[in-house]
């Protein structure tokens, strides 16, 4: 054990390895959760430029850019590269950088898998793009793969497809691994599960969701590789299967795959709030509680996204009510942020920016949730535009704006720069209201009876459609400013200290800014 | 029937244009005109005011505390955490709003169940693109297509007051009947949706969907497939015209006449100018939208007919693929799709047009044979 310890010391006083290997052969947290962070901003850029040639394309009425065809591409590659490029990854690289720092652990628990599990994520992601050159086009059946229009139907490259989000999942799920064992081992002492911060909570339960559920989907994609390449018939009616059955298994995985792409950004906000309004976060046990209880519930609500399939009214019922239910625990949630706010001494720098947007939309996207749990009324709103609005309401100003939060609270001390404070506020105005003109008039799109996925669509639509363009060119060119502001605060700036935010808590503000390679190789002590 | 369905179409058109020209900055859903539809509407406007009262109070405490206890001016951060009766309080009565809202929407949802009883049975099929519609009351059926032309949609031509929103043949309904629908698809999952009923229904291949629809006025109602099904998802609309009880029977016996017109034209003979003629027609409407207009497909999913072997093989391998389809790709089984006359006249068409030169014909009585021979 002692000679264990020692070698240990010694190889804290070096630095990181020079050149590629050092991020190649890396097993550092803050290296990994760089790299992570990296990744989903190109994958971010990659799915977002995919979303403009959706955008251009719904400009107008009429065929003006794309074909029907590669249309589909883009929806299915922007979806696929978004949840599975952006959002998960991102918040991987938070969790990195964040957990081990916040609960006073060295690094992760398993470093080398950390290493692998990020390095997959590169290599699926290849194949799945590449797809975009084959014979055939790219994966075209939408971001949820029904069968048999993914199975009999799907082009030659859905087998790569497969191969891709098996890549992603192994990658998911070793990463939730590793989350679980850091959290669960490595606390410094005196840290009991309910003194941990909330972003280690959010994640840890984000972990058991992704265990959960990764393998789910594993197993729908392994189902279709067999429908497609060994001749069996699982979702092919024909043969005495069930295109229902495919379904079932996609939102058993699809259902929980969206709370873990908004709880850690729960997490995160839950430490923003309190830290700009100067006054201690609001109702912690039951912030704990209530992401419990979401978690808990997202298993027994899939069948809300498919309320139009023909289940049996008892199962409508029943996943109606089940699904409403969510709303109690999120609005805790949401009533314990206004709380925390209330009566604080607010100050507004860009991560609480972003972090009050967070709150304010997301519960506009958690409105609209609520109407369409409703089942006689999402047999109106069901894959309308009015969906679109609803999840992209819960993803952009939710999980990206938790993200940018995220990044511009923590930018001081992964570079031990603080980020030039205007251009910030900026990019969070032009996001604003980028993000508002794009998707606040797809509500009326939906509701005034505008399919989702279509390429093309009837005159009345046509006025909502351009200014929804205008504001996604709009959301989308100002994300350049962010790569511009980060690569400035990177390269220099005015020195942040080790806490540059008066009303910051946690272990991490201990550290000095930047936060060393190593850190906490002696853990500290939690009163 | 034509002056009938000219004028309920000239009275509903004028009716309903000022709704149609304002509708570009439409907000809000459309009541409907089925008694459904009005629940949906009520149970919407219902939800949305709930919400919209709780973001009222969520968000005026928000914008207080944004606005009055600012640091910039000056004021002091108070220290509490938590209270357990506001925690108890903001769990319960939220509770209590979902079980309000809960009782309407048990109960139109139970209604929107009940399929029993009708008066009328329509099943409806979905294919890629288009829409087979089936009285199976009275044993006839057609098909569904988009009838807004290329021109329009590729911007050659402008576009028409109801572009992609327009169909050849409109679904028929009386007023004031219950109608039953049965839905179901030949190929992949589409969903067959008129928003003014309040019926949107998943058409899954295997299953057979039931919903119903009682139309309280006569009109022309349009809606769109609202599951993604490919290339041409946004390009099978659907149109639904309600008429009166009187007009609905005329036209039943109209179409039962006609049914059985077709059937003897079976026994016609057929030069090889006529079948070329109806063949054109028959491949434009069910054909190119994968082979394209001009036979060219889109490979690898759609072969190019032009010069493929197949369509200038033997005759009983061409029709083969055409009757049965090709298990595992897109190629649907025509069969029982098409009559026995479109069938032989789109084959025949297929190997004569383009550069396909084979100077043959296939006639329906072959067809006929052919069917007999398979059963």
């Amino acid at each position: 054990m002692s000679a264990v310890a020692d070698t240990h010391t010694q190889e804290h006083h070096h630095g990181p390895a020079r050149g590629f290997t050092r991020w190649l052969l890396t097993t550092n947290h803050k290296d990994i959760g760089t790299m992570y962070l990296v990744f989903s901003f190109t994958m971010f850029l990659l799915g977002g430029s995919m979303a403009m040639v959706i955008r251009a394309e719904l400009f107008q009425p009429g065929l003006q850019i794309v074909q029907p065809e590669f249309f589909n591409q883009m929806t299915t590659m922007h979806g696929l590269i978004m949840v599975f490029g952006a959002v998960m990854p991102a918040f991987v690289g938070l969790a990195n950088w964040m957990i081990p720092m916040m609960i006073g652990a060295p690094d992760m628990a398993l470093p080398r898998m950390n290493n692998w599990s990020f390095w997959l994520l590169p290599c699926a992601f290849l194949i799945l793009v590449s797809t975009l050159f084959m014979k055939g086009g790219a994966p075209n059946f939408g971001w949820t793969f029904y069968a048999p229009l993914s199975t009999t139907y799907g082009p030659p490259s859905t087998t790569f497809f497969i191969f891709a989000i098996h890549m992603m999942g192994i990658s998911s799920i070793m990463g939730a691994i590793n989350v679980i064992a850091t959290i669960l081992n490595l606390r410094a002492p005196g840290m009991t599960l309910m003194k941990m911060p909330l972003f280690v909570w959010t994640w840890l339960i984000t972990a058991f969701l992704l265990i959960a559920v990764m393998p789910v989907l594993a197993g729908v994609v392994t189902m279709m590789l067999m429908d497609i390449n060994f001749g069996t018939s699982f979702f092919d009616a024909s043969g005495g299967g069930d295109p229902v059955l495919f379904q079932h298994v996609f939102w058993f995985f699809g259902h929980p795959e969206v709370y873990i792409m908004i709880l850690p950004a729960f997490g995160a906000v839950s430490h923003i709030i309190p830290a700009f309004s100067r006054k201690p976060l609001f109702g912690y046990a039951s912030m704990v509680y209530a992401v419990g209880a979401i978690a808990l519930l997202s298993f027994v609500v899939w069948a809300h996204h498919m309320f139009t399939v023909g289940i049996p009214i008892a199962g409508q019922l029943f996943f109606m009510y089940a699904t409403m239910l969510i709303a109690v625990p999120t609005g805790v949630k949401v009533f314990n942020w206004v709380a925390t706010m209330f009566r604080g001494s607010l100050s507004f720098e860009t991560p609480m920016l972003f972090a009050v947007a967070f709150v304010i939309l997301f519960t506009i996207g958690g409105f609209s949730g609520l109407m369409l749990a409703i089942a006689p009324s999402d047999f109106q709103y069901h894959d309308t535009y009015f969906v679109v609005a609803h999840f992209h309401y819960v993803l952009v100003p939710g999980a990206i704006f938790g993200i940018f939060a995220s990044a511009y609270f923590w930018l001081p001390k992964w570079t031990g720069h603080m980020y030039d404070e205007t251009l910030g506020k900026t990019h969070f105005w032009l996001s604003f209201i980028g993000m508002n003109l794009a998707f606040f008039p797809m509500h009326f799109l939906g509701l005034a009876g505008m399919p989702r996925r279509i390429p093309d669509y009837a005159l009345q639509f046509a006025d909502f459609n351009m200014v929804s363009s205008i504001g996604a060119f709009t959301f989308g060119a100002t994300q350049l400013l962010f790569l511009f502001i980060v690569i400035k605060c990177i390269r220099g700036g005015k020195e942040a200290p080790a806490k540059p935010w008066e009303g910051a808590e946690g272990l991490e503000w201990t550290l000095p800014s930047p936060a060393p390679y190593h850190t906490f190789a002696t853990p500290p002590e939690v009163k | 029937m034509r002056v009938h369905a000219k004028r309920a179409g000239a009275l509903l058109g004028g009716l309903m244009f000022p709704a149609w020209s304002q509708a570009d900055w439409t907000l809000n859903m459309r009541p409907g005109v089925t008694g459904i539809s009005n629940d949906i509407f009520s149970l919407h406007m219902t939800i949305l005011w709930i919400c919209v009262a709780i973001g009222i109070v969520v968000f005026g405490v928000m914008f207080w505390s944004i606005f009055a206890h600012r640091k910039s001016q000056g004021h002091k951060a108070s220290n509490f955490h938590e209270n357990t009766v506001v925690e108890i309080l903001w769990t319960i009565i939220p509770f209590v709003i979902l079980v309000i809202m809960a009782i309407p929407a048990t109960a139109t949802l139970i209604n929107m169940y009940d399929t029993t009883e009708p008066d009328v049975n329509i099943r409806i099929t979905g294919y890629q693109w288009k829409w087979q519609y089936q009285y199976v009351d009275d044993n006839f059926g057609y098909f569904s297509n988009l009838a807004t032309p290329p021109d329009q949609i590729s911007n050659r031509e402008d576009k028409g007051e109801h572009y992609l929103l327009e169909v050849d043949n409109p679904l028929i309904v009386p007023v004031g009947k219950k109608i039953r629908f049965l839905v179901t698809s030949n190929d992949v999952i589409h969903s067959w949706w008129v928003p003014e009923f309040g019926v949107k229904k998943d058409a899954i291949p295997g299953y057979i969907n039931e919903t119903w629809a009682k139309v309280d006025e006569p009109g022309i109602y349009r809606g769109q497939c609202t599951e993604l099904c490919g290339k041409n998802h946004g390009f099978m609309p659907i149109v639904v015209k309600a008429v009166p009880q009187p007009e609905y029977a005329a036209w039943v016996s109209d179409q039962k006449a006609a049914a059985e017109k077709e059937r003897e034209l079976t026994q016609k003979d057929w030069t090889m100018e006529e079948l070329m003629a109806r063949g054109e027609k028959v491949y434009q409407t069910t054909c190119a939208a994968c082979h394209q207009p001009d036979g060219s497909g889109s490979p690898p999913a759609f072969p190019a007919l032009n010069g493929s072997p197949i369509a200038t093989g033997d005759q009983a391998g061409h029709i083969n693929v055409v009757f049965n389809g090709r298990a595992g790709t897109a190629m649907q089984a025509f069969g029982k799709q098409l009559s026995e006359v479109d069938l032989a006249a789109v084959i025949t068409y297929e190997r004569n047009a383009w550069g396909n030169k084979k100077g043959d014909m296939v006639t329906p009585k072959q067809i006929l044979d052919y069917k007999k021979k398979q059963q």
